[in-house]
């Protein structure tokens, strides 16, 4: 627990130090949605919805590949012989996790100003938005492990990753669909319960292959 | 030629499926008439599919558990047979909905489902292409089948009974509405064209093996 929190404090002050990367981050988020704005205006909420997770998506790939990427081998063999690979992946998750959900509210923020704002429901899509984005963050964070061990990585990451990923996606679209509107879904705990299921069985499969990934 | 067993039963069951699957009695079912008979081909290739790529899954656990390459060889080449097999279903089936439904896609779950299973194990073959070191690759390898298993699961065997569709089976069991199907078809269906299929496919994937590993020694003698 001790080694978790001061692998988690690195990567926090890391992100401080070498603010050049997270402002990078910040700047993509920004301009691949001041792009969308120019070619699509305002659309209408089903496309909104369809948009922003896409987008969420690729800040995703972005915001998380070079949580394995920036670390150097030397470095690797550091935290090899200071922390368990347990510690080290769950700290990355966990990074990863608070990260997407700062990118995700920005990313609502910078839709809602450029894109129109159709949501009704602000807290359920505040929920769902931060909900999903911690899913997405949790796969990709394992992929980035995997790809790290390749070459050419940062390719690499989204061909493993979107077709991993589409089915949470499809139901995260479907999930936020409902923020749209006043009308109750009944289903929608079912498809959350089916959504935490899946973030959890990650966690776990994350546990468990960590450890091969990382001796060399 | 020495052939065991159960390449003798492969051949005896597919040249059997390949008659009483076409002239057999088959239940007249509105929609889908003549067309049910495709429960012979498209539905057994699904079968295999999932028996290959739960094969590959295996072994590939083995391969991290203990580190010999064999399991590495048979991993691999059981995803590749799962992934040819799965396309052959993907296609049998474009070709039935083309009759059914009118359209060769349209967006079906189950189509969904059975198209991102193979760019899965597609996206694999990709990963271990880009390792160039033997050990590496099947190490990083078997990590990520490990992975995309798990995470296919809820796609092709939990969701498709979850939400609604035109496919046979409706909202229910995903590869048969066992309502629909009769004894006569049964029989043909679990004693020819499952095993059928399924030993076809291991027998491709023994070949593949061998010519592997002698691949490998000539390599090491070279």
């Amino acid at each position: 627990m001790k080694t978790l929190i001061a692998l988690f404090r690195k990567d926090l002050l890391l992100e401080f130090r070498q603010q050049y990367s997270f402002y990078g981050v910040l700047l993509y988020v920004a301009s691949t949605i001041f792009v969308l704005y120019l070619a699509m205006g305002q659309p209408e909420e089903q496309v909104w919805n369809g948009l922003f997770w896409m987008i969420q998506l690729f800040i995703c790939v972005n915001g998380v590949a070079k949580s394995f990427l920036q670390e150097s081998r030397g470095r690797m063999l550091y935290y090899y012989s200071l922390a368990g690979p347990r510690d080290f992946i769950l700290s990355k998750l966990f990074f990863n996790a608070v990260l997407m959900a700062i990118l995700s509210i920005l990313a609502w923020a910078l839709f809602s100003l450029f894109l129109g704002a159709p949501v009704r429901n602000g807290l359920r899509f505040f929920g769902i938005a931060v909900f999903g984005g911690f899913g997405l963050s949790l796969v990709f964070t394992f992929l980035s492990a995997i790809a790290a061990r390749a070459q050419q990585n940062a390719a690499l990451m989204a061909i493993l990753g979107f077709p991993l990923i589409i089915l949470q996606l499809m139901f995260l679209m479907k999930l936020s669909n409902t923020a749209f509107s006043k009308v109750i879904q009944e289903s929608l705990l079912q498809m959350v319960l089916l959504l935490a299921g899946m973030d959890a069985m990650v966690i776990v499969l994350s546990l468990i292959l960590f450890p091969f990934l990382w001796k060399d | 030629m020495r052939l065991s067993w159960w390449k003798i039963l492969c051949i005896v069951q597919l040249l059997l499926l390949s008659v009483a699957g076409l002239i057999g009695g088959v239940p007249a079912k509105p929609i889908l008439n003549e067309t049910i008979r495709n429960l012979y081909y498209h539905v057994a290739m699904w079968f295999a599919m999932s028996i290959f790529f739960v094969v590959s899954v295996v072994n590939a656990v083995m391969y991290l558990r203990t580190g010999k390459q064999k399991y590495d060889f048979y991993s691999v080449e059981y995803a590749n047979s799962g992934i040819v097999f799965g396309t052959l279903g993907l296609l049998t089936g474009m070709v039935w909905a083309n009759y059914t439904w009118g359209a060769p896609w349209s967006n079906d779950p189950k189509q969904l489902g059975a198209a991102i299973a193979i760019l899965i194990y597609v996206a694999y073959l990709v990963l271990r292409g880009s390792l160039p070191d033997l050990d590496k690759r099947a190490r990083v390898g078997a990590v990520y089948n490990i992975f995309a298993f798990f995470m296919l699961i809820p796609t092709i065997w939990v969701i498709p009974r979850l939400l609604e569709s035109l496919h046979p089976g409706g909202m229910g069991n995903p590869a048969l509405n066992t309502k629909d199907i009769d004894s006569r078809m049964r029989l043909v269906f679990w004693l020819l064209a499952v095993p059928g299929w399924s030993l076809l496919g291991v027998w491709i994937t023994t070949l593949r093996i061998r010519y592997k590993v002698l691949e490998e020694k000539k390599l090491q003698h070279a």
